[in-house]
Formats: C-alpha cells, structure tokens, sequence
C-alpha cells in the first residue's frame, strides 16, 4: 500500500500551507488558512484552540470528508508521502478506516443505533482485508478485550444503546484499531465524558497507541489533556495555526501572546479570585468572514502594534528547535513579564446563614421498564440526607460527575420539585414542600438560577431588554414602565454589556454575552441566593475566565450566596469558599476548598483530583483511575456507594463497606467525610497535586 | 414478549367493543329503525304502527341490551305473537323455535342478516372480503417497493438532480386523487380515444378470473397515491440518517457509498415508513370505496357503499368489525415490527 519513497523515519502526516473554505450561496468562508504541520510515526500531535478555530476542519481535511461546501483551496496533505488531495475515491476508501481512523467527540452518535456492536466492529476487517466473518468476528473480540471492556462476547453481542458513554468510547477506539492503523485522528474523544471515565479513556489511547506504534492527531479544547497525552502541540485561533512546538517547549516558553493570554486566562492551582485573578481575553473571537487585516489576534492582543499587526499576512517564523510562532514582535516581548496584576480584591465578607438543608432527601418513583410502561415501580434515590447551610457572601461549590444528583438538588431548591423529606430553610421559612408556582414573589425573585447553556434559555423572539424587563415585572420591582427600563439598563451595566444592547435579538450575541444576560436576569429580583448549574462549562476558554469574574464581582458588590455547581475542580478550586462533594445522591466531603484539596480526602474526592487535566509542566500528579462507570441510581450498590470503585476499600476490615452506609466523620475544622476509613488510614493519605519546585 | 402480546391483545379487544359500539349506536339510531320498519311492512304504515313492528321485532329494547345481542352475550329476544307463534332473533323463520340456541351474535358466527342482498351477512362479507384481499395485496405489492426505492434514492443524496425528479413525482402522484388519476388512466390507456387499449376500464371479469389486462389499471390507481406518500416519508427519514454520525462514521472507515446506504442507512430509514405503511391497509380499505366502484369491482368498497346507501344496518355493522379487526391486527404488526427494526425499544 505504501508508496516505494517512503520510510518509515519520514513524517507519517505532512501538512503544508493547507487552506480550506466553506462556500455558502453568498460568499466563500476561509475556514482555516495557512495551516502547516508534521507528524512523525509513533509521535501524538496536539491541536488546540477554541470552537470555530478550524481544528476540526483540519482534521475532516486530512479524511478527506469536508461535506458538499467544503473544498481544500491550496496546499497539500500528505500521508506517508502521497498526497490526500490528490487521491481519487477509491483510493482514499482503502486509506481511511484502515490507515488513518478516526475517533470522534460522541461515542453514541457515532455508532450505528441498529446495528450490533460486533457487526460494527468486523466490518472493517472484512472491508479492508478481505477477512472471513467468523475470523473478523473473532479479531474484534480480541481488540475488544485490548480495549478493557469486561465480558467481551457480550458486549460484542450488545447494540450500542445498551452501553454507558464511556464504554461506547472505548468501542469506538476499538473501531479504529480494528486494521492498526499509521494515524489515528481523535476529534474531542473525552469532551462528552465525566472526568473519572476521561482519566481511564485517556491512558487507555495513550497505552494502545505506544503498543501499536500509532501516531495521533489529538483535537482538543483542553490544554491540560493535550499536556497528558501529546509530545508535540499547534495552538490555532480563528483558522490559523499560531504557534507549534513540543509540549514542554510551548507550556514553559510560549512565544505568542494568544497562548500566553490562553493560559493566564485557565485557573491553574495557585491562581486565587482575590489575590491572583485569572486574566480573561478581552473582546470576542472574529466571525470568519469579519477577520482583521493582519494578525488575527490583533485586536484582542495587549502587545498590538498599529501599522504593523495590522499591515499584512503574518507568516510562521521559527523560534526555537521544531518551535514555531506566527508573531511579528516575538523577540521585542518581554516572554518572562508577569500578567498585570489587576487591584487584588478585598475578600468579600462571610456573614450570616441565608440557607440551611437538613437531612433533604429526593426520591422519584420509575415505573419498570418495557416501553408501555407496567413492572415494579423503583425508587431513585436522587439525593439522601443532605445537610449542609451556605453563608451570605459565600460561594459553596457542589462537584459531581453526571448522576450525583446535583442537578436534582438545585430543582428542589429552586421549587421546581418538592423534597421527600427533610428541610430547606431560607433565612427562616420553611421551603421545601412550596413548588414554585406557590412561592411568594419574595422567594423566588431571592433565589435565581443561571443556567448552563446560554444558548437555549434566553427567548429567541424577544429583545434582551425586553427579557430583563419581564424578570423585573415578574418579581415586582419598579413602580412604572420607565423605572424597571431604567433598572434593566443599570442591569446590563452590571454585568458588562453596552446599554445598546437592550434591542438586539439573542441571535446577535455570542455565548459569553448571552450568558451575562442569563446572569443579569438573575439578579434582576436582588437574589439572595444564586445557584449557577455549570455556567461556563458550555462557554470557550478564552470567555469563561471573564464570566467567572463577573459573577465573583456581583457576589462581591451584593453579598449574594452563590451554590456553584460544576465537575471542574480547577474552577471550583479557583472561586470557590467552600466544596461539597457529591456521589450518588449523597454528600461524601464537604469542607473548605483547602480542606477538600488537601489530603485526607475521601477516595472519590482523591480520584476525582486525580482526573482533572491540569495545564502545568510543573505540578506532579498522582495517578489514580477508577475502574469501571458510576453506578445507576436505579440500581445503586448495597453500603457504601462507591465501594464498587474505591481503591482504599481493602483498608476497611469485614466488608463494612458492602454492608453499611458510612457514617459522616467530623475532622477537624468542619471538614466533613463520608467514610469507614480509620482515622490512621486517612492520616496516611498522600496529596494528589504537588507543585514541583522551580 | 408474550405479556406484551397479552396487554396488547386485551387493549385490542376493549377498543373494538368501544369502536363497534359507536357503529351500533349511531346505525341504530331512531329514524334508522322507523326506516327498517317502514322498508319491512311497507312505506304507509302510521307511526303506531311502526311502534308496533319494532316491538315485535326486538327493536324496541334498551340500546345496550340490544348490543349485547348483537354480541352474542346476552340471549337473543323471543317474542310470542298473538296466534301463539313464537318468533326471536335466534329463530330462523319456520324453524321450530325449541330448536334454536339461546345465544346468536357476532361471537357465535351470526353476523345477521342483509336486507339488501337477501343473504347471510356473513357471507356476503366474506365473498367480498376475498376480492378486495387480493386487490389490496396486489397493491401492496406494487407500492411498497416500489415506494421505498424511491424514497431510499431520493433521500441517499439529498439536493441532486435524481432527488429533485424522483420528490417532483411523489408529489405529483400524492396530489392527484384517485377518482382523477383513475378516470384518466381509462380515458388513456382503456379507451378507444387514444386507440392505446391495453388495458381493460373494467374489472369486473378480475372478479372471476384475474388477468394482468383487467387487473392492473385499478391497481395502479390506488397505488400511485400510496407510492408519492411513502416515498416522501422514507425520502424525509433517509436524508435525516445520511446526516447522521454514524454514517460519517461508516464512511470514514472506508466503507463503500453503496454499502453504507445497504448495510447503514437502510434499516434505520425504514423504522419511520414502517409505521406509514401499516397504517396504509386501514386507509386501502377506504381507498378501494372510490376505485371498486370507479373499475365497477364488487369488493368491500363497493359492499360498503351499497350497505350504506340502502339502511343495511347489519351489514354495515359487519363491515365495520372487520374494518376495526384490520386497523387493530394492523396496528400491532405495526408496533412489533417497530420494535424488531429498532433495537432501542425492546418489548418486556
């Protein structure tokens, strides 16, 4: 298959000067320009940068599958030195599948839905090599196994509904190693993930692509993830590649200022909301078709220079050994400057208890399953015994992976469902069995929501300023039309937006705008209490730092409690007071951010730190990954919840663990553990993240 | 499965005993009985008279013990006349009346008696029933495939030339009623206007002997209509699968154009139309209402129209039962197959 000049010590992918551009019936839309890079065999080649960049594109370019509007405009693509853009379609059918593979973002949507796992598998042997079924078959059992899925001849049997996200993963990787192929091409495979399951799938690909010598092309939005499994990254921004180097080089010597203003804009640990606040990019990312003149970056860069920036195409120059930079003034900028620290903020002052949980249980009865309904009726246990209470000024954060019952627990607090049993108390009202329709204006403009995805919660027929106006109406404020006008118009200056804004449509603002609408709405009533469910999770990097200090500005100014539910522990390590850690429905830690991040921790709350991609070449890390998926609620394990993945289980004598709920052990300071683990044993605990000296 | 079946079953009967009773109800409504009585001992007879006749005849009982006859769970009624003549529902005329069961409804075989045609109702449905099975087969034979190929190909490159011709037909087709499409096939290709002949514009020789000539022009006609409406159903399903991940999947691991759609597209496209399909018997039997009598075939359509149009109150009945026995069978072949296709849903 491979054409006679190659070897095997040339670059497996040799990207130069690719440009490619959607055409729409208007114009054309350069997607991504300029774009040039290398990949040797067996060595993982990164590429980062935000959504609309074009990191995507270049990687459904090198397959040679861009849809009905896309189409490469210069360059070329070389795989093993032959050229893709050249190829016709029967040669790149033999090529894709069985020398470069693909793995993509949703495992789920990725599979055929009808099909069984296994049939899925052995196709692609018996496209490429011509196998027969039952060898084909019994190859995909193999890599199937290879991939660590428990009981392969069923899994193989299964259709792809019946697995959990993570095992989908893994089947999807198994698909592309079915035929070993030269290059694997990895479009975002963990982003649809929960963290602990995003831990095991990325040793596993780095693992399987050190056995079979596979070289990868990793996508990702994640700096710390591409630090875990790449040797070399290409940082790209708005269609163009602007800086390539080894990971270490450009981690710890970054040239260009998009990268170093995408890392001061990441809570590393030591970044602190008071003290040390994370710098956010100013402005918006460019719409491809509203581009400068120059660099890119030009207009959101501290370092910009009139005249030059701005004065024509900028190309890559080399500025250390295989290190790349696309910036004019990389040798005028002081590199080693520390960010301008902005005013250090006084710490906002904890005062008294506005909300009080006790014992909160939340339970749903299921009927069986079978789709026309009937069976036994089972209880989830959505959430049990939560007590806790959160301070006004304070910012409790709740971590979880998906089905810890977070969400349930802000539904009940927000009215949108009663609690089964138990308490909630704000300041001295009893809230708990009040559903929102039957809460007093009071309550419910006191405790607000900002939601996760900005993108589905604004009114796409209505005016922004019209949507505030309606919140304020709705929790009673302004005497007349003109006064709540001229509240929503102070509003949108709260949260940072120009007071034009007030007429446009949802449509004509990005994420990180809407968002703040989303939060401007929620003060719109003076809430007491905001509970923020994952409010950057949906929004780019570059964007969330600047919405994250928006809300700690607001909570500053109107000493409002924030409940931050998030699965980013490094977020949650940056802004928060307090953590409570929940698995299943129950809290297993609680305490301040200090005493959650410092050993002792409970197992979960180890592993989870352990999960978390961290974007520095210094801290050290300790690697624990858990075994298997999180439990169905439906189903949850007998005692403890997470004796089914927990390393320290063996510590605890007699099986406590299977047979009892742990008790909450009180350590000292009010740190909280769910735990059978002797206090010996817990004194034992090592810390996850050490920050190795300079 | 079998619990599945079980519940299914029994929802299936409830709804035909609502369905069926609805029919009952509205066929024996007040003015439909004076009509009986009048057609039975003629069109003069004064209003006590009626009165009368109905009582004689078992007509003049509480609805629902009436329906319960009809049934065949409660008795049937005896009457004892003047003379001493004993005359009731399970008592065939000049049979001896000690004879007789007790019980004579739908569950026994006694469908009634048809005022129009002079026979059992029965019979007649069952005759009938047979020739418009085999024009429905016949259809269903042509529309079917031939609908899925053009919806599986028009759908597979959404916005080509070949999707645009073959959705441009569909539509046409689905736009054209059959009393207009049947009308002008006869004129076309039946008719000496256009000297074409092919085919014969009636069918009634098809009901002793079925020959392509006489058989295939009313089989078109219903099709055609079926053809454009599950081509764009499978058309809509197709293009919605080809989008999917899955298929940029398959595609990328070099699977053929050719075997994607097969092996890939297919049986996920199919699970929509499946549903449309099924539900196309329930509405053939209304479609062969207008062809049977456009093509002059006495089918159920054309026995239907008769059993309507002359106050045939248990032979409308009948129809009806068996009208409500293909929409329910249908139905559930309907949701089994739904669930054989799509694996996400499996029956408990």
């Amino acid at each position: 298959m491979t054409s006679s000049d190659w070897t095997p010590d040339q670059p497996i992918l040799e990207i130069e000067n690719l440009s490619i551009s959607f055409f729409t019936r208007l114009r054309e839309i350069p997607a991504v320009m300029d774009f040039s890079c290398t990949v040797l065999p067996g060595e993982a080649m990164g590429l980062v940068g935000e959504s609309g960049c074009g990191k995507s594109t270049v990687a459904l370019a090198v397959m040679r599958y861009l849809g009905k509007n896309g189409r490469i405009t210069g360059g070329s693509i070389r795989f093993k030195g032959r050229d893709l853009t050249q190829m016709s379609d029967d040669e790149l059918r033999r090529i894709r599948g069985s020398e470069i593979a693909m793995i993509y973002q949703e495992p789920m949507a990725s599979l055929n839905p009808a099909m069984r796992i296994g049939a899925q598998l052995a196709e692609v042997p018996m496209i490429h090599r011509g196998m027969a079924r039952a060898e084909a078959w019994a190859l995909a059992r193999q890599i199937v196994a290879d991939v660590r899925l428990p009981d392969p001849d069923r899994i193989l049997q299964a259709y792809p509904h019946q697995l959990s996200g993570g095992q989908q993963q893994r089947i999807v990787i198994a698909m592309a190693l079915m035929s070993k192929p030269a290059l694997l091409i990895l479009d975002e495979p963990t982003t649809a993930l929960d963290v602990t399951v995003e831990a095991g799938i990325v040793d596993l690909v780095k693992e399987l692509a050190e056995k079979y010598g596979t070289s990868m092309l990793f996508i990702s939005h994640n700096l710390g993830l591409v630090m875990e499994v790449c040797d070399r990254l290409t940082v790209m921004y708005s269609g163009e590649a602007v800086e390539t180097g080894s990971v270490a080089e450009v981690f710890d010597r970054m040239r260009h200022p998009y990268t170093q203003a995408l890392f001061r804009s990441i809570p590393l640990p030591g970044a602190d909301k008071n003290s040390r606040p994370l710098v956010a990019i100013p402005g918006n990312f460019p719409l491809p078709h509203e581009r400068p003149n120059g660099c890119n970056f030009g207009p959101r860069c501290d370092y910009f220079a009139e005249g030059r920036c701005n004065a024509g195409d900028i190309t890559m120059t080399e500025v250390g050994p295989r290190h790349e930079s696309r910036c004019l003034r990389v040798d005028e900028i002081d590199w080693s400057a520390p960010p301008v620290a902005k005013a250090t903020q006084g710490k906002a002052e904890i005062g008294e208890v506005v909300l009080r949980m006790e014992d909160l249980r939340k339970y749903y009865e299921v009927t069986g399953g079978g789709v026309f309904g009937g069976g036994p009726a089972k209880v989830v246990k959505a959430n049990e015994t939560l007590s806790f209470e959160a301070r006004a000024g304070e910012t409790l954060a709740i971590v979880g992976e998906s089905g810890c019952g977070k969400s349930t627990f802000a539904k009940v607090l927000m009215g949108l469902e009663t609690a089964t049993s138990g308490k909630i108390m704000l300041y001295d009202r009893d809230i708990q069995n009040t559903p929102i329709e039957k809460r007093n204006t009071d309550t419910v403009s006191g405790v607000q929501m900002v939601f996760q995805n900005p993108f589905d919660t604004l009114n796409p027929s209505m005016t922004v300023g019209r949507q505030i106006i309606r919140a304020l109406e709705i929790f009673g404020q302004g005497a007349s039309d003109e006064d709540r006008r001229a509240r929503m118009l102070e509003l949108l200056d709260l949260v940072k937006l120009p007071r034009a804004f007030a007429d446009r449509m949802p449509r004509q603002l990005s994420g990180g705008q809407k968002q703040r609408v989303g939060i401007a709405r929620a003060f719109a009533g003076g809430a007491k209490v905001v509970v923020a469910d994952e409010p950057v999770s949906a929004l780019d990097v570059s964007v969330q730092a600047a919405v994250t200090d928006l809300l700690m500005d607001i909570q500053r100014e109107n000493g409002t409690t924030l409940l931050f539910i998030s699965h980013d522990l490094s977020i949650v390590r940056y802004l928060s007071d307090r953590v409570m850690v929940m698995y299943l429905g129950h809290v297993v830690e609680l305490g301040t951010t200090d005493q959650v991040f410092q050993p002792p921790y409970h197992p979960y709350t180890e592993a989870l730190l352990s999960a978390v991609p961290i974007a520095d070449t210094h801290v050290q890390k300790k690697r624990i990954v858990l075994e298997g998926d999180i439990p169905s609620a439906m189903n949850p394990p007998p005692g403890c919840p997470f004796q089914t993945r927990c390393r320290w289980k063996s510590q605890v004598p007699g099986g406590l663990c299977e047979r009892e709920v742990p008790p909450v052990q009180h350590l000292a300071g009010g740190h909280q553990i769910k735990c059978h683990l002797s206090d010996e044993a817990l004194t034992t605990m090592e810390p996850v993240i050490k920050i190795a000296a300079e | 499965m079998a619990k599945f079946l079980f519940r299914r079953l029994f929802t299936m009967i409830a709804t035909a005993l609502c369905l069926t009773f609805i029919v009952f109800y509205l066929t024996n409504l007040p003015p439909n009985l004076e009509k009986i009585a009048k057609s039975e001992a003629g069109s003069r007879i004064s209003d006590a008279e009626v009165e009368s006749w109905l009582q004689k005849n078992g007509y003049a009982q509480p609805l629902l013990g009436r329906y319960g006859e009809w049934l065949g769970v409660l008795p049937g009624w005896t009457a004892t006349a003047d003379d001493g003549k004993v005359t009731g529902r399970c008592i065939p005329k000049g049979s001896d009346p000690a004879a007789a069961p007790r019980f004579c409804g739908v569950l026994q075989g006694n469908w009634g008696w048809s005022n129009v045609f002079k026979e059992p109702v029965s019979q007649i449905i069952a005759t009938r029933l047979s020739l418009t099975g085999w024009l429905m087969l016949s259809v269903m034979a042509l529309m079917v495939p031939v609908a899925l190929l053009i919806g599986v190909l028009a759908g597979m490159r959404e916005g080509s030339k070949l999707d645009r011709t073959l959705s441009t037909f569909s539509i046409a087709t689905t736009a054209t009623p059959e009393y207009v499409s049947g009308v002008l096939f006869i004129t076309i290709f039946a008719s000496s206007m256009t000297g074409l002949k092919w085919f014969k514009g009636s069918a009634t020789s098809a009901m002793d002997d079925i020959t392509f000539e006489n058989f295939f022009l009313p089989v078109l006609t219903i099709a055609l209509y079926g053809i454009g409406y599950i081509a764009r159903m499978t058309r809509a399903s197709m293009t919605e699968v080809m989008t999917a991940q899955y298929i940029r999947t398959a595609l990328l691991k070099g699977v053929s154009f050719r075997q994607v759609v097969m092996r890939h597209a297919l049986r996920n496209a199919l699970i929509a139309p499946f549903t449309v399909i099924m539900l196309q018997f329930p509405w053939l039997l209304n479609g062969v209402v207008i062809v049977e009598t456009l093509f002059n075939y006495k089918g159920f359509g054309w026995t239907l129209v008769q059993a309507a149009g002359n106050n045939d109150i248990d032979l409308l009945l009948g129809c009806s039962v068996v009208a409500v026995a293909v929409v329910l069978i249908t139905q559930l072949i309907s949701d089994v197959g739904y669930a054989w296709l799509n694996p996400r849903i499996r029956l408990s």
